[in-house]
């Protein structure tokens, strides 16, 4: 039986055993209108015993879904004749893989042969019992619990808090999955790190002035050399991360107070939504109008009051980061500046302030954390930022603190080192995920120097 | 209480008007009138909040305005140091004059109004800001010291008056918020005091306090009157009778009866302002 037939099953008893739990507990008490007889409501006596058909059940299909492949190959091994069992690991790992490919009817890289034709079906045939096993297996337990919970319904059963349980049990596994998912992430690019810093030094990496990833195939090869210092790099995030921010943070900034101090109603209903279309398009687009349409306009402008500016340039880079990030800091400043108690404003207006002052004086100042924590968290977006970079900075690494020269990013080398074929034990691929380690560990300090600087200061209100 | 109504009050039943017609009953002046609001009314929208209200305000007194939620008290008090404007759909009409100047002028800057005509609100709500920056903050924007000596004065002074430099004297750098509520709130009536104005609106003061701190609250206010006028409203009968000389009953944004605070208390000549105050509305 295929799986998902069967676990389509489980959820028809599942369902069924919810109608059966249900009813079993109105008929204990003698029917509808009898209900306050019971501890819970009648539906907590179905979901118990549903409960008890489908959880055993699906755990069982899990596990078996899990050690499944071990057994029968271990069993196909165990079948081939005396002169394969001798082979290396390698060997037999790619035996197996042969085998497998074979019975699923893919194309595989050796000669079939009759051992490997028999192994391949006996494969099949494995496989094929070990389903069937597990349908009834699974069919039984479900079967089994359920009976053994729909009997244990009783005018007294705390239903209601065991089903409450279990749901709270769910609720912990759904929040768990994202915090496991970034330590599995953590852990994969820092294992991966860890190798580069293996093959190079980490103070070559944090101090290094020049940033050339490259190995060398022969020894006496041009260039045979690589050099990962990675200080261009992050002077080339911050050179544009910075030009971002003095464009986002006064442009964003008073955009909120305006909308939240002075626009009318009608204006802030038009132009809050136009903010949040200019934060819904895709990096790709602001990055070939970074490109395209910034870029140039740069250079025309630079060359017309007698500057050098390359074409692509860490101004016109910055400058269209930090359009992107307007609504993100307008956004954020605005809910600081309206979780301000209006009470403040009642207050200073009523002592005789004018609107600028009460904005100044009392509500900046008090909106200030929350504004600032939004910054820091506008910065760790812009440092982030990928496509934008890639399209319109540039790959040149040159350390220079000079906007209109091409610069290079930490995530654009990121990009250009793990696009094409890769092999993944060189110091060139590896550099990938060092470089992608710092900007984690930054972001991380940055977000949470925001959070809490918001968290901290939120608490003085109210 | 003693009423001299003279003989005829004890052996006549008082005819009370029962009927909510828009005129205002008992007596709408005062001895020394300070502000004098005519025939104001206030929509929100479409709205008739407040309806061709009139009412003198006097130096040195305190009037209190009572009656049911929503009837417009608030609303009213908010005319006079135009706080209404604040409110995009708010339109104001009649006339407000304090010490005989409309204050719906075209030439009146309601910043300069509200200067002169201070507020305290409901609840307490000292800035985020030290002890000493709260009240130092109204002479501060209105430049009413020279030297941060002069402003110590002022801020000093103005605790004292509020009764509250005995507590805070040894914590002036604290933050505003760190008091209890009703030394915040008296924070905030030295803070509004500070600005040295010449009428002090109070929305429900106490509202948010326990007896102790609305007790120091209300004996302030006998001190303040002096030499402020002060509006108050409130929605507690006791406080208005311990506390105001004239009481001024609200009802669904009609002003239906004014009069001394005896007069009303004990013989008020509205049917609504004897269902209110003897509890049978509100």
């Amino acid at each position: 039986m295929q799986s998902t037939t069967l676990i389509l099953l489980l959820g028809l008893m599942a369902v069924t055993a919810f109608y059966l739990g249900r009813g079993r507990s109105l008929s204990l008490v003698g029917g509808h209108g009898h209900g306050l007889a019971l501890h819970s409501l009648p539906g907590y006596y179905g979901y118990y015993v549903a409960i008890w058909v489908a959880l055993p059940a699906l755990g069982l299909l899990l596990l078996w879904v899990l050690i499944e492949p071990r057994i029968v190959v271990a069993l196909v091994v165990n079948g081939l004749p005396e002169s394969y069992q001798s082979l290396s690991v390698g060997e037999l790992n790619l035996l197996v893989n042969n085998i497998q490919n074979l019975a699923a009817g893919d194309v595989i890289s050796v000669d079939v042969d009759e051992v490997l034709q028999n192994a391949a079906s006996q494969f099949t045939s494995y496989l094929e019992k070990s389903r069937q096993i597990l349908a009834v297996l699974a069919v039984g337990v479900a079967g089994l619990a359920g009976s053994f919970a729909w009997r244990r319904i009783h005018p007294d059963l705390r239903a209601r808090n065991r089903v409450e349980r279990v749901v709270r049990w769910f609720l912990i596994a759904a929040s768990s999955i994202a915090i496991f998912t970034t330590v599995g992430i953590v852990l994969s690019v820092l294992f991966e790190a860890i190798r580069f810093f293996q093959e190079v030094p980490v103070t070559d990496f944090l101090f290094g002035l020049n940033w050339s990833p490259q190995t060398a195939i022969r020894a006496d090869q041009v260039g045979s050399s690589g050099s990962f210092g990675a200080v261009p790099l992050f002077a080339g995030t911050m050179l544009i991360t910075a030009i971002a921010m003095v464009v986002a943070v006064p442009v964003g900034l008073m955009t909120a107070i305006y909308l939240a101090e002075y626009s009318s109603t009608r204006i802030r209903g038009i132009a809050k939504p136009l903010l949040e279309i200019l934060a819904g398009i895709p990096t790709v687009v602001y990055g070939f109008f970074a490109a395209l349409t910034v870029a140039p306009w740069v250079r025309r402008a630079g060359e017309a009051v007698g500057f050098e500016v390359a074409s692509e340039s860490a101004l016109a880079a910055g400058l269209v980061m930090g359009i992107m990030i307007i609504p993100l800091v307008s956004s954020l400043s605005d809910d600081a500046i309206n979780a301000v108690p209006s009470a403040m404003r009642d207050g200073a207006l009523g002592l005789g302030s004018t609107r600028s002052e009460t904005m100044t004086k009392v509500i900046l100042p008090a909106a200030l954390p929350g504004i600032v924590g939004g910054i820091l968290l506008a910065v760790s977006r812009a440092i982030g930022e990928t496509m934008i970079v890639v399209m319109a900075a540039g790959l040149a690494a040159n350390l220079t603190a000079n906007p209109f020269e091409a610069v290079t990013t930490v995530t654009v080398q990121i990009v250009t080192l793990l696009v094409g074929d890769q092999e993944f034990d060189s110091a060139k691929t590896l550099a990938a995920f060092a470089l992608g380690l710092m900007l984690f560990v930054v972001t991380l300090f940055l977000n949470i120097i925001g959070l809490s600087v918001v968290r901290k200061y939120r608490e003085q209100y109210d | 209480m003693v009423i001299s109504t003279g003989m005829s009050a004890v052996t006549e039943i008082p005819e009370r008007k029962a009927e909510l017609t828009g005129e205002t009953v008992g007596n709408i002046r005062s001895d020394h009138p300070f502000m004098v609001a005519e025939d104001v009314n206030v929509y929100y929208g479409d709205n008739h909040a407040i309806q061709h209200v009139s009412l003198e305000i006097g130096k040195k007194e305190v009037i209190a305005l009572i009656g049911p939620s929503g009837c417009g008290k608030s609303t009213f008090l908010r005319c006079l140091n135009r706080m209404n404007d604040t409110i995009e759909t708010a339109r104001v009409t009649g006339n407000i004059t304090l010490d005989g100047k409309d204050i719906y002028r075209k030439e009146q800057d309601p910043v300069a109004l509200r200067a002169r005509v201070g507020m305290v609100f409901q609840k307490p709500n000292p800035f985020p800001k030290s002890i000493y920056d709260n009240v130092a903050y109204g002479p501060r924007i209105h430049g009413l010291a020279a030297d941060r000596a002069e402003l110590d004065n002022i801020v000093h002074s103005s605790l004292e008056r509020a009764g509250l430099i005995n507590e805070v004297k040894d914590r002036l750098d604290e933050p505003g918020t760190s008091l209890s509520g009703g030394q915040q709130q008296r924070l905030c009536i030295a803070r509004t005091i500070a600005v040295n104005p010449e009428v002090i609106l109070m929305d429900e003061p106490c509202s948010a306090l326990d007896p102790i701190a609305t007790a120091r609250i209300e004996d302030l206010m006998d001190e303040l009157c002096e030499d402020y006028a002060i509006v108050i409203v409130t929605h507690s009968m006791q406080q208005a009778a311990r506390v105001s000389k004239r009481v001024a009953y609200f009802h669904l944004g009609l002003l239906v009866e004014v009069d001394e605070t005896d007069k009303i208390f004990t013989n008020p000549q509205h049917k609504l302002t004897e269902d209110y105050i003897t509890g049978r509305i509100g």
